[in-house]
Order: C-alpha cells, then sequence, then structure tokens
C-alpha cells in the first residue's frame, strides 16, 4: 500500500516547473515547427497522459530541449525520436510504432470492418432470398399450404 | 451516531438489494404476483436506504465531521461550501457510494415509472438492479467502506485536491454516473429477456426510453468532462483519449449504436442478437471504466489513488456480471429467431451499415485503450498507444460514418432506390461542395479542418433537408410549411436535434485544428496581437481566495481605437493546505471562438511569459454536445415511448375467427 | 455458426485474465523497463565530488559489480531509501556510486552530510543530461553494473526493504 503512495511523490516531485516557455523556442521557424510537431509525439514520462509539449514537467522541458538541440544539430526527425527511444523506449513515442507487436494494433480496425463488413452481406443475401432458407419438408409444406388456398 | 446509521442503512441496502434480486427472479420463474410485488417494492425501498446513507455522507462533509475518516482525507474547513458537497463524490469511497445510489435510483424509477411492462420482465429488470447492488454494496462494505471512523478527531481535514474545486467538474460525475450507470438498466432488459427466451418489438420499444435517458447523461458528462478539461488544464486541448476517457466513449458509441439497432428490432424484429448484444456491452463498458480508474493498471490523469486488493475486488464483480451475462447469451441468444425482410439498401440497411462502423469504432478505442497491457503482459514490454494512433484510426472511420448519417434520414423502409435519395440530397451535396471550394481554395485552410467543415455542412444541410421534406407540401407557402415542420413529432425534431447537434460539434472540432498561438514575455504595459486582437498586459496583482493565493495577471482586450472590449485574468493559485498550485486560464467566448490567456512565469525583471491561444468555434464543440442532449431529451418526452407498446392480451376462444 | 456467439465472453475473459494478472503480479505497471539492460554503460563524463578525476564509462569495467544511484537532495523518497543503501554500502560484494541529479553541489554535499555517505564516489550532474542518457525519468533510481561495465539491472524508485531480496539476488547472480 505503502509503495504506490511512496511512486507518486517520487512522480510529483518531477513537476514544479512550467510548461513551454517562450525562450525555450528556436530562432529557426522550420526547426521550431518540427520541434513542436515531434514535442506533441512524445509522452512525458512523469505524467499521467501528456506530451512533453503540453507538459509543466522538468523532464518534459529537459527532453524539450534535447529535440531542438538534436535538430539544430542537423538530425532528421525520425533519428531525433530513435534518439529518445534508445534511451526510454517505445513507451516515450505517443504513435505506437509499426512492428511485428504491434500489427494487431493497427490492423485490428480494419479486419473487424471487413470482418462486419462481409457477415452483414451474407446476413443481407439470406433475408433477401428466404426460401433458400427453408429445408425440403418446408418446402413441401408450404406447397401444400398454397395449394389449399386456390 | 448520525455515521453509525449510515453505515447501518448500507447493510440494510445490501440485505434488500439480495431479496430484491431472489424475490424478482424467482417470482417471474414461477408467476408468483405477490413475489414480484414484493421485488418491485424492495426496489423502491432499497434506493430509499441508498439516498438516506448518501445524505448522512453528505451531511458529514458538510459540518466537517472529521471523525469519518473519508472526510478527513478529502475535505478542509476552509473549503467553500459547494466544494465540500462535490467532496463527497471527488474519492473513491464516496464515488463508489455515489454509483450504488444511481444503481438504486434507476432500479427504482423501473418500479415507479414501468407501469406498461409485464409483470414477469419488469421483475426481471428490478432483480438484475438487485444482483447488481448487492455485489457492489458487498465490495463497499468490506473494501471501500465511506464510513469508517477515527479516534482521535483530527483539528482539521486533508483537503480536496484543488483540481477538483471547480464547478464544471462539481458536476461531471454526477452526470457521468447517471449515465453509465443508468446503462444497467438497459443491461437488465437484455438479461430479462434472455431468460425470457423472448425479444420482440415491445421488448425494443420498452429498451429505448431507457437506454436514451442514460444516453442524454452520459452524452452531457463527457461533455462537461471535457469542457472542464479545456478550461482547467490549460492549453486548449479537450480530449486527450485518456484511458478513463475512452472507457467513458465506449459506453456512449454502444448505446447510440443499441439507439439505431433497436429501431431495426422494433421496425423489422431483425437484429434482436445483435440489440441484446450491444445492450449487454454498454453496461459492460461501463463497469470495465470503473474497473480501469480503480485498479490502477492504466496510467491515467483520472486514476483515484490506485490500490491492486480494490481492482481484484472489482475484477472479481466483472467476471461474474459480465462474463456471467456474455456466457448466458451465448447460450441463449442464438434461439432469438430473427423475422423481417429488407433490402440492404433501404433505411434499415443503412442502420444496420451505421451499427457496423460505431462498433469497429468502439472496439477499435477498446483495443487501442488495453494494448499496452496487452503487450506488457505476453512480452514486458511498454509501448504507449496516444492521440495520435487514435486520430489516424478514429477519423477514417467517421467519414463514411457521416456521410451515412446524412443519407439514412432520408432513405426509405425496407428498399430504398439510391439515386432517388441521393437526388434528394442535391441542395446538402452542393452545399457541401461549396464549402470545400470556398474553405480550400479562397481561404486555404489546412486539409483536416476543412475535411471537418465539409463533413459538418453535408451533415447540416442532409438534416435541414430531410426536415424540409417532411414539412413541404407543393403549393404550400413558407409559413405553412414552418407551421407543419413544428407540428411534426417530437422523435423526429430529436432526431434532427441529434444528428444536427453533431455536425455543430463537428465543426467546432474542425476550428480547433485552426488554433493560433502566441508564445510570448512581456513587461507590464506591453501588448501583442492575437489572431488581429490587440491584448494588452496591465501586469500582475496577488489575491486572495478562500483556500488559495494567487497571482492574478491583466490583460485589456482594445479595438484598433483603443476601446476596451475586454478584460482577461488569468491566475495561477497555490493552495497552502494541499501544497499544490494550479493555472487558471482566462478566457472569452464568443460565438466565432474563444480567447484563451495562460499566465506563465516571471523572470528576474518582471516580465511574465504568457500563453494566448485563438481556439475559433471552440464554443460549438459543447454547444454542439448540449443540443445532442436536448434533441435525446425531446425525443424521450415524445409520448409514443412513454406509452410504449401495448401489452398482449389474450383472445377467449369464442372470439377466434372459425 | 452457434460458437460465433462465444466469441465476447472469450474476448472478455482474455481481457479480464490480463487484468488479473497484472493486479496478482504486484508489478508497478508505471515502471518502465530500462532500455540499456546488458549493454555498456553509455558515455558519461561528469565531475566527482572532493576528485579532481572525473567519472566516465570506462571506470565501470573495474572486474567489480558497482550499484549506481541517482538521487538528490529535493528527493523525498531518496530519504527513505538511505538506510538500504547505507547497509549495502557496507557489503563487500559491490562498490556504491552515486550520481546526484540536477542538483547543486553544496545541497547534494548537505544532503549527504546529513544522512551520511554510503557512496565511495559521487558524481554530479547537475544538467541531468547524464540521467537522460542513462535513461532516467525520475529519482531515486538505481542501476546494478557489473565487472565488465554492462548495466544488468534498473530498480526504479526506492529500494525499500521488501526490494532488498531481489537486490541481493542480482547481486549474487552476477558475481565472477
Amino acid at each position: 500500500m505503502m509503495r504506490p503512495a511512496i511512486i507518486g511523490i517520487f512522480l510529483l516531485m518531477a513537476l514544479p516547473a512550467v510548461a513551454m516557455q517562450p525562450e525555450e523556442r528556436l530562432n529557426d521557424s522550420v526547426l521550431e515547427t518540427r520541434a513542436r510537431t515531434i514535442s506533441r509525439e512524445i509522452r512525458c514520462l512523469v505524467c499521467q497522459n501528456q506530451s512533453i509539449d503540453d507538459s509543466d514537467a522538468d523532464l518534459a522541458r529537459d527532453l524539450r530541449r534535447i529535440i531542438r538541440e538534436r535538430l539544430t544539430a542537423g538530425d532528421t526527425d525520425a533519428a531525433v525520436k530513435d534518439f529518445l527511444v534508445a534511451r526510454y523506449g517505445d513507451f516515450v513515442l505517443l504513435r505506437p510504432p509499426f512492428r511485428a507487436s504491434t500489427l494487431f494494433l493497427w490492423l485490428i480496425p480494419f479486419a473487424i470492418l471487413v470482418c462486419g463488413g462481409l457477415s452483414f452481406w451474407v446476413m443481407s443475401r439470406r433475408t433477401i432470398n428466404p426460401l433458400a432458407s427453408l429445408t425440403p419438408e418446408e418446402q413441401r409444406r408450404l406447397e401444400i399450404l398454397t395449394k389449399d388456398g386456390s | 451516531m448520525i455515521t453509525e446509521i449510515g453505515h447501518f442503512a448500507l447493510i440494510l441496502a445490501f440485505v434488500v438489494a439480495v431479496a430484491q434480486s431472489g424475490l424478482g427472479f424467482v417470482g417471474a420463474a414461477k408467476h408468483h404476483n405477490g413475489a414480484m410485488a414484493s421485488s418491485i417494492m424492495a426496489a423502491v425501498v432499497q434506493f430509499i436506504l441508498l439516498l438516506g446513507a448518501f445524505f448522512v455522507l453528505m451531511r458529514a462533509y458538510i459540518v466537517s465531521d472529521f471523525s469519518v475518516i473519508n472526510v478527513f482525507a478529502n475535505s478542509h474547513t476552509a473549503k467553500p461550501l459547494l466544494y465540500k458537497i462535490a467532496g463527497v463524490w471527488g474519492n473513491h469511497e464516496g464515488s463508489m457510494l455515489l454509483w450504488v445510489v444511481i444503481l438504486a435510483l434507476f432500479g427504482a424509477a423501473v418500479a415507479t415509472f414501468g407501469k406498461s411492462l409485464p409483470a414477469p420482465l419488469k421483475s426481471r429488470v428490478v432483480a438484475v438492479h438487485g444482483t447488481l447492488g448487492a455485489l457492489f454494496l458487498i465490495f463497499i462494505l468490506i473494501a471501500s467502506n465511506p464510513f469508517l471512523r477515527q479516534s482521535p478527531v483530527p483539528e482539521n481535514g486533508q483537503d480536496l485536491n484543488p483540481l477538483l474545486q471547480d464547478p464544471g467538474l462539481a458536476f461531471h460525475p454526477p452526470l457521468l454516473y447517471l449515465g453509465y450507470v443508468g446503462l444497467s438498466t438497459t443491461f437488465a432488459f437484455a438479461l430479462a429477456a434472455l431468460i425470457d427466451g423472448k425479444v420482440d418489438a415491445a421488448w425494443a420499444r420498452w429498451v429505448r426510453p431507457w437506454t436514451l435517458a442514460a444516453w442524454i447523461c452520459l452524452t452531457t458528462g463527457i461533455a462537461l468532462g471535457s469542457w472542464w478539461a479545456y478550461y482547467e488544464l490549460g492549453w486548449g486541448g479537450f480530449w486527450f483519449w485518456d484511458p478513463v476517457e475512452n472507457a467513458s466513449l465506449m459506453p456512449w458509441l454502444a448505446a447510440t449504436a443499441l439507439l439505431h439497432s433497436a429501431i431495426v428490432a422494433e421496425k423489422r424484429d431483425a437484429l434482436k442478437g445483435w440489440t441484446v448484444l450491444l445492450a449487454l456491452l454498454a453496461f459492460s463498458f461501463s463497469l470495465l471504466g470503473t474497473f480501469l480508474v480503480r485498479s490502477g493498471v492504466l496510467t491515467s490523469v483520472h486514476a483515484f489513488a490506485t490500490d491492486p486488493t480494490r481492482g481484484i475486488f472489482i475484477l472479481a464483480i466483472l467476471l461474474v456480471v459480465i462474463g456471467g451475462a456474455f456466457s448466458f447469451y451465448a447460450v441463449r441468444a442464438p434461439n432469438l429467431r430473427g423475422g423481417g425482410l429488407f433490402a440492404p439498401i433501404s433505411r434499415e440497411g443503412a442502420l444496420v451499415l451505421n451499427n457496423l462502423l460505431i462498433s469497429v469504432l468502439a472496439v477499435t478505442v477498446l483495443v487501442g485503450t488495453l494494448y499496452p497491457l496487452f503487450i506488457d503482459a505476453l512480452s514486458a514490454a511498454k509501448i504507449s498507444v496516444g492521440p495520435p494512433y487514435f486520430l489516424s484510426v478514429t477519423l477514417p472511420l467517421a467519414v463514411p460514418l457521416i456521410i451515412l448519417m446524412g443519407l439514412g434520414p432520408l432513405m426509405p423502409w425496407k428498399r430504398a432506390d439510391l439515386a432517388g435519395v441521393a437526388g434528394r440530397l442535391k441542395f446538402a451535396g452542393l452545399a457541401t461542395i461549396a464549402v470545400a471550394l470556398g474553405l480550400g481554395l479562397y481561404m486555404r485552410l489546412p486539409l483536416l479542418p476543412i475535411l471537418g467543415f465539409v463533413f459538418a455542412t453535408w451533415l447540416a444541410s442532409a438534416v435541414v433537408t430531410d426536415l424540409v421534406q417532411r414539412s413541404y407540401r407543393p403549393g404550400n407557402s413558407i409559413g405553412a410549411t414552418l407551421l407543419k415542420a413544428l407540428s411534426l413529432p417530437r422523435a423526429t425534431w430529436g432526431m434532427a436535434l441529434a444528428h444536427g447537434g453533431l455536425a455543430i460539434c463537428l465543426a467546432g472540432i474542425a476550428g480547433a485544428g485552426l488554433q493560433t498561438e502566441v508564445l510570448t514575455r512581456l513587461a507590464p504595459g506591453q501588448e501583442f496581437l492575437l489572431d488581429g486582437r490587440r491584448l494588452v498586459f496591465e501586469g500582475v496583482t496577488s489575491v486572495a481566495g478562500p483556500n488559495y493565493t494567487a497571482q492574478r495577471g491583466q490583460f485589456r482586450w482594445i479595438d484598433s481605437a483603443g476601446k476596451t472590449k475586454g478584460l482577461l485574468t488569468p491566475e495561477k493559485r497555490q493552495y497552502p493546505v494541499a501544497k499544490t498550485a494550479t493555472t487558471e486560464a482566462a478566457i472569452r467566448s464568443d460565438v466565432l471562438g474563444d480567447t484563451y490567456v495562460v499566465l506563465g512565469e516571471p523572470d528576474s525583471a518582471g516580465a511574465w511569459s504568457i500563453r494566448a491561444y485563438r481556439n475559433p468555434l471552440a464554443p460549438w464543440i459543447w454547444g454542439g454536445a448540449l443540443i445532442m442532449a436536448a434533441g435525446g431529451l425531446l425525443s424521450l418526452s415524445d409520448r409514443r415511448w412513454r406509452i410504449g407498446a401495448p401489452r398482449k392480451v389474450s383472445i377467449p376462444a369464442t372470439a377466434k375467427i372459425g | 455458426m452457434r460458437w460465433l456467439y462465444f466469441i465476447p465472453v472469450m474476448i472478455f475473459l482474455a481481457v479480464a485474465g490480463i487484468a488479473g494478472y497484472f493486479l496478482l503480479s504486484g508489478e508497478n505497471p508505471q515502471a518502465l523497463p530500462s532500455t540499456l539492460i546488458d549493454q555498456n554503460v553509455p558515455a558519461t563524463d561528469l565531475a566527482l565530488l572532493g576528485d579532481p578525476s572525473r567519472l566516465t564509462a570506462t571506470s565501470f569495467a573495474t572486474g567489480k559489480i558497482t550499484l549506481v544511484n541517482f538521487f538528490a537532495s529535493w528527493c523525498l523518497p531518496c530519504r527513505a531509501e538511505h538506510p538500504q543503501l547505507m547497509s549495502l554500502s557496507k557489503q563487500q560484494d559491490v562498490s556504491l556510486t552515486g550520481i546526484a541529479w540536477k542538483d547543486k553541489t553544496e545541497d547534494a554535499q548537505s544532503f549527504l552530510q546529513e544522512l551520511g555517505n554510503p557512496f565511495s564516489r559521487v558524481a554530479l550532474d547537475t544538467s541531468g543530461r547524464t540521467g537522460i542518457d542513462w535513461g532516467v525519468y525520475g529519482v531515486p533510481e538505481t542501476f546494478i553494473i557489473d565487472g565488465m561495465g554492462k548495466i544488468r539491472y534498473r530498480h526504479v524508485g526506492p529500494i525499500m526493504p521488501q526490494d532488498m531480496e531481489r537486490i541481493q539476488a542480482v547481486l549474487r547472480k552476477l558475481q565472477p
């Protein structure tokens, strides 16, 4: 019971600072735009579900600074993300990477749509053709009944 | 002493819930009128007992009775009265109590207002409520008792998290719970139908008003939560695909799908198994949400202080309730024989497709939310599934859904001629193309907002087209047409408002994509330009609130002539007892958007960093959601739902046609 | 076709099973695994407290096991774990290195003076950049490095008495 509380405090300790300050911005607006875009896809590791662009945490500010340093040094967007992933793992990316382990994640919406669509199609075929779903016994009875009526 | 009464009321409510459940199920099975009537009465008694217990807890908060551990942990004498009251449900134990109170409320509502329901169905519904109530009451009594006392009694409390001391957030949980827990009635109806072995048009008609009531509350609750996040968390975002937000979206999606598929079940006696499954799913998603918030398995802004034993207890309840319900479904549902026929291209077909798309959306959100857990269990790898994923997969699904929403209401039942329908939507199509061209070529907006506006226009014009076509007769004047429109059934207007509200909400979301941001550092007296508006920074003063001190900045919005058009006062607050700080944004809303200013940090020279945003059409997001809820209310008030389908009466043998 | 109706309950049981596994294993779902396990210590160059030489990556390949503890004077849980670190410092099989993360030199010094110094050497990572290179996202964090300079284990959060068993097991496993 203590451990979650202590870890909670441990996380809170990292919180005193503030969100993005004007001085953090790079002078080069192209690089700065790239930095903001990348930051929005990097998770703040000491927050509950925020990107480092939105976060007030100290660590978020450090990571924002590192991203800008690496961009200024000439890294591509992918290289900057790889730099962070090498240190913190895939968890730091808010967009899950497209990999064998995440194949299911990315394909599942499409797969369900296809399966659902197929079942809808199959079901609609059956409702159009009610006669086809009668057993031979039932078909004979139907004939007898309809003959009776005439 | 009074606290003990509250505690006793909980225990008594548990006993009543068990009785309610037993009497209801057995009475319905054996057609024992006395047992069934008793279970109905028990539902009302259970609600009164739990409401009493809730008021006892509320009283403890209001008088700041710190001998009650729950009050001590979550309140303080300096807190304003409204937040003392809101503190009742701002913590785990209190919110669980609110949960069971609302569960009992819906059970009692069925008991009282379900006059047209046949007795066996009614008592089974009430019995399911009783079972659910009993399960959660054991949990509360054993693992989450809000009435535990302590001695000696401390001087003062530990205060509520200041983030929760907010009018929006004070009402967000009760509304949301009315929605979440309200779906328990839908769930109960589905189980009752499976036990009965019969799902017919009457059942579909009975289940709708209850689902609609829960849906209205859920829509409003989610909108309120989103609005709160927007103005409180300081960066103008309003939806983060946080696991607990997703946990409220999934039941909403399931309930929306259910409302639509119940129409087909009623009209065509088809999609019965599917409708029952949705009814079970909606509440299952609610339960899943309860589990996620309180067990700590997922990282979320919403999580209460987590405790694994609670998580295991709740998981056990889920296994019994959801596992039991789905197993029962697997065994009984194949016996529900479908009846009606309809062509794939028809209003029924459109509703089926609508259900398919909404279900894929719901499952996608579910998979995305639970995937990190899944991967962690299988391979101990940690991955994040954040907003970029959810946006990438939900947007492509939303597109066909919105197109369909425009077409569906104009399609006739049983068989539709697509070309004819398209023809009737000429105007909507033209409006859509005009907007696309205008925004794209003339205003040169980025792609995603254009798509948002285009689809919002499509949906809005389709709604208007539908209303016009139902009201206009060739040769009538505009006045006569308007009169006819106003006399359309409330359910029709309800649908128009619901779909139209979504269009407005969509336009608002598209507008949010056009946000402009200004990040700057200013000394008092300096001004800046935000999207063409002049804002002058007039400095920062210290102010004191009831339980906080704050730095308040003042910004004057002036027009080109220098005349004041408004004042914005963002704050940074410190709460001494809770030892936390919050940032309060200043927001000025007008019909076309929000001006949003946040105060940052001062530097050594006394200049402050400032973040300012212009969020075009932001109020439309929540305005649209409220209009959707209003549409639901209008539909609910339609007498056709309240009267319900007539009960079947047996015809005496002599009256049969020979 | 009847089996199709069992799909919802199957999916639910799978989800419940995974959730139950997590709850019962007592794992902290918020602790991140280190990406540097079984890899060499990342490039490091830090000033040492009371020593003109510097802490570099090569100084870990000494043949002896090193326990590296990232701490800070402003970190409350670091105080909670201090007794455990003091007891580890008395063991012969491991040497302790402390890294003061995002801390002022004087504050780190007074912290150690107040509570006792379990470390055979203390490095200063004032900017926190080295911590980021090690994948540190908060303090305290503890790394166990084998005699060849490879990171073999990371503990996130304070080392509480109930964690000591695990730490000792790792140390025993790494003995040359």
